[in-house]
């Protein structure tokens, strides 16, 4: 056994989140952990790899007890991280971070020529195209990514932790990395794998240990085990219907908002589009086709250089966001963490932010404030459990759901969420589709990007297609599958699209 | 639309437990400041009885006004992420330009209440104006609030050093009979300026608390992007809070001018650097997202009380006071972080 925990608990203050929890990791294995959101599965693999000392319990590397006061230590053992959140010097360049902390020295200098050749090495392992000498803040999401898990592999790691590592990677990228997981297998590394895409673990896991509320609920081979049980150990009760039914439109649903030959500088060429009382309206592409771009200019966040918005069929000219809101119209952000929430401040404060003039007569009204704030806890089920006073406390899911408290509080028609689940697990996904089901049912319009085919198809009355900053396509009934989004969204089918791309 | 999401009995009782355990946590923030001063003070009755004198009292928070009233000022531009280096200088020159205005007012108006009243409200214009464009180039520029105050500081401060022509601007003596009230008069045995700096803290506390504009400086100095994505005008905020600046900074400057009747190039020097350690003293961090009136309030009168202290006691020579100053900025940040760390998961 290379790695084990035995009888791990964790308590930050009062509040504990880890119950007598055992893992055994064995070398050449992709071991998958799942949990929901808040289920424990971050404070587990944060002990392991040295970054939180355990409140009682053991973690035995090698058949030797581990007492890791720093990951330093745990990475001297070979346990390493990747971090769910990115955690690179964006100022530095690709091999500066690589080799960041542990640079390799010839006498008192830097030895760059090494340091550049072993990063190019580990890049070309990883089949991707970085460059070892462009500045990481110059990357995408995703390529920072790969530069996270270069950084893990030039280590000599045994056992690698990957939290979340699909969460803002391409189809494609997708591919790559379980390639490579997989001749880190076949090494001999064991891979900790956490992930809501229940998919990818059906694809990649041997073995499996479910946590839910800080327990050990289940652990073991994966083989024999399907989807629907996981889900169902994941959230403790079954899920049947993982999307609820769409809402009849009537034949003559009125269109509430329309774009009209929309431009965005360096980002959106040419899109227009319709969005009818009642109807969840889907935009599907690859990350970077355009379809935050098309609707934050819409939404007066990002300068237009051409185009029309037109609400229940009047132009409208939204300047800022506070125009958008206006025309009651609410944006949900797929930035969580850097745009949605202020993470530092109070939770009520966060929910009343958008629409505080609600509250104020000329002074907030403290009162209303925390009553509006308590309604939204019972209307959207925030839990509490942990006791957290500011947002930056709560999980992923609850961070999510105080976000829609908070765009919700401006009562809107037309509501546009931007990749609604990413990062949170399958309860809080089916409470969040359920909710886009009830607010079309009330006469809202919903529009939904997502990188999530079954998402975009489960959900959508109508899907729009991007692709490298023009809307190609939108699908309607039968049209909305897979297969037909996919290569819509790739350029494959779609009229005038080089022209339009390269012209 | 309740019905999915609400299935949950847990929440009353995790509510309650938060809010009790939010309650300690702030009373230990919030009171460190009020908790240091009482310690000074104490300090200050040991080393001198005459310290608690009631003549000694009024003149050290009389003192203290200045910087006080600046420092609330400053508390809005820090909380909401900016920073004013260029309030010394500002003051100064306003100081001057107010000299100038009401030496030639004299001719036409004679050494009048007018004259004053005109000098007082070119003052407030003139700080409104100078914080405005703070506000402007630092945002509509996108230029770091520290490089753009650093270069208006030099700019007002060489201004007044030109408008006095490397000399001293001195009040008309008959304006002075006029406007010394301002400085040295009481209302119910409580200075003026004391007054002004009470009717500011009050009205900055209420802002910062209980407005819209307070509660966006602080989602402004958290993160800005969260603050635009919220439909909050940044930019206006923001230069709001630099205007604010500036009326607190020409109010300063109103009450200090009938102390010493003129100005010069070394007025209000180093200014900015005490409005600045005030701030942080009370418990406003440098960052932004964070702000306190009445720790800003308290910081002032604590740095006013050092140099008053040391004056009582021949223990210590005067000249350390900027030692015994620093020392105090730092262990109160330090003890500030350290409680900050202790709350924390």
């Amino acid at each position: 056994m290379l790695l084990s925990a035995r009888k791990l608990c964790r308590s930050f203050g009062e509040n504990q989140v880890l119950f007598d929890v055992d893992l055994d990791l064995q070398a050449g294995e992709v071991h998958a952990l799942l949990g929901e959101n808040g289920a424990g599965k971050s404070t587990l693999v944060k002990i392991l790899a040295g970054y939180l000392r355990p409140t009682a319990g053991e973690v035995w590397v090698d058949g030797r007890q581990r007492h890791y006061r720093s990951s330093g230590e745990a990475e001297a053992d070979g346990v390493v991280m990747i971090h769910q959140e990115l955690a690179l010097a964006e100022q530095l360049s690709v091999e500066e971070n690589i080799f960041l902390g542990r640079e390799l020295r010839r006498g008192m200098f830097l030895d760059r020529r090494a340091m550049r050749q072993q990063s190019r090495e580990a890049l070309a392992e990883l089949e991707t195209d970085v460059d070892p000498r462009a500045r990481v803040k110059d990357l995408s999401t995703s390529d920072q990514q790969m530069v996270e898990i270069a950084k893990a592999i030039t280590r000599d790691v045994r056992v690698l932790i990957m939290d979340e590592p699909t969460a803002t990677l391409t189809e494609n990228e997708v591919k790559v990395l379980f390639a490579l997981i997989d001749r880190l297998r076949k090494r001999g590394v064991a891979i900790l794998y956490i992930s809501h895409k229940l998919l990818e673990i059906e694809q990649i896991a041997d073995r499996v240990t479910v946590l839910r509320d800080g327990h050990l609920v289940d652990s073991g081979s994966m083989a024999g085990r399907s989807k629907e049980e996981l889900a169902r150990l994941m959230v403790g009760r079954e899920i049947t219907e993982m999307y609820p039914p769409r809402t009849q439109l009537p034949v003559d649903a009125p269109v509430v908002l329309e774009a009209r030959d929309m431009v965005v500088p360096g980002a959106v060429k040419q899109a227009s589009f319709t969005l009818r009382r009642g109807e969840v309206l889907g935009f599907g592409g690859i990350v970077g086709a355009g379809r935050t771009a098309l609707l934050e200019a819409m939404l007066g966040l990002r300068g237009k250089s051409a185009g029309q918005v037109l609400r229940n069929g009047q132009p409208v000219v939204l300047r800022h966001l506070r125009d958008a809101v206006h025309q009651r119209i609410a944006y949900l952000t797929e930035d969580r963490k850097g745009k949605g929430l202020v993470l530092n401040m109070d939770l009520r404060s966060n929910v009343t932010l958008l629409n505080l003039r609600a509250h104020c007569h000329p002074l907030i009204d403290r009162r209303r404030e925390e009553q509006a704030f308590q309604q939204a806890i019972q209307r959207f089920d925030i839990r509490l459990r942990t006791a957290a006073r500011t947002a930056a406390e709560l999980s992923g899911g609850n961070q999510q759901k105080l976000l829609l408290a908070k765009v919700m509080s401006i009562d809107p028609e037309i509501v546009i969420i931007n990749e609604p689940t990413r990062g949170i697990d399958v309860g809080t996904k089916h409470q969040v589709y359920h909710f886009i089901h009830e607010l079309t049912e009330a006469g809202c319009s919903v529009i939904l990007i997502s990188s999530e085919m079954g998402e975009l198809i489960g959900l959508s009355h109508r899907v729009a297609v991007m692709c490298a900053g023009v809307l190609t396509r939108v699908l309607e009934g039968e049209q909305i599958n897979e297969h037909e989004i996919m290569q819509y969204a790739s350029g494959i089918k779609g009229a005038g699209i080089d022209e339009q791309r390269y012209g | 639309m309740s019905s999915v999401m609400a299935n949950n009995k847990t929440t009353d009782k995790a509510a309650n437990k938060m809010t009790k355990q939010k309650g300690f946590a702030i009373d230990l923030k919030t009171w460190g400041p009020f908790v240091a001063l009482v310690a000074l003070a104490l300090l200050g009755v040991l080393i001198n009885p005459a310290f608690l004198g009631l003549d000694n009292l009024s003149n050290m928070l009389t003192r203290s006004a200045f910087i006080g009233i600046i420092a609330i000022g400053a508390t809005f531009v820090i909380t909401a992420g900016g920073l004013d280096l260029s309030v010394g200088a500002m003051a100064a020159f306003i100081a001057g330009v107010m000299i100038i205005l009401m030496n030639s007012l004299v001719e036409q108006f004679g050494a009048g209440l007018t004259t004053v009243l005109l000098g007082v409200g070119a003052s407030l214009l003139l700080g409104l104006c100078a914080g405005f464009i703070n506000g402007m180039v630092t945002t509509k520029g996108k230029i770091e609030a520290f490089i753009v105050t650093l270069g208006t500081m030099g700019i007002y401060r060489s201004l007044v050093t030109y408008l006095a022509d490397g000399g001293t601007l001195t009040l008309d003596w008959a304006v002075r009979d006029i406007y010394r009230p301002v400085y040295y008069g009481s209302f119910l045995g409580i200075t003026i300026p004391v007054w002004v700096f009470l009717a500011v803290a009050i009205i900055g506390y209420i802002l910062l608390n209980y407005t819209r504009f307070g509660r966006y400086c602080f989602a402004i100095g958290s993160n800005e992007k969260v603050a635009e994505y919220s439909a909050i005008h940044v930019d206006r905020i923001k230069t709001m809070t630099y205007m604010l600046q500036g009326v607190c900074v020409a109010l300063a400057t109103i009450i200090y001018v009938p102390r010493l009747g003129s100005a010069s190039g070394a007025t209000g020097v180093l200014w900015e650097l005490e409005a600045i350690a005030a701030v942080i003293i009370g418990g406003t961090m440098l960052k932004g997202g964070h702000g306190r009136i009445w720790g800003t309030v308290v910081g002032a009168i604590m740095l006013t009380m050092i140099g008053n202290i040391l004056n009582l006691t021949d223990a210590i020579s005067n000249y350390l006071n900027g030692t015994v100053q620093g020392i105090i900025i730092i262990v109160a940040v330090y003890l500030q972080r350290a409680s900050w760390r202790k709350s924390a998961p």
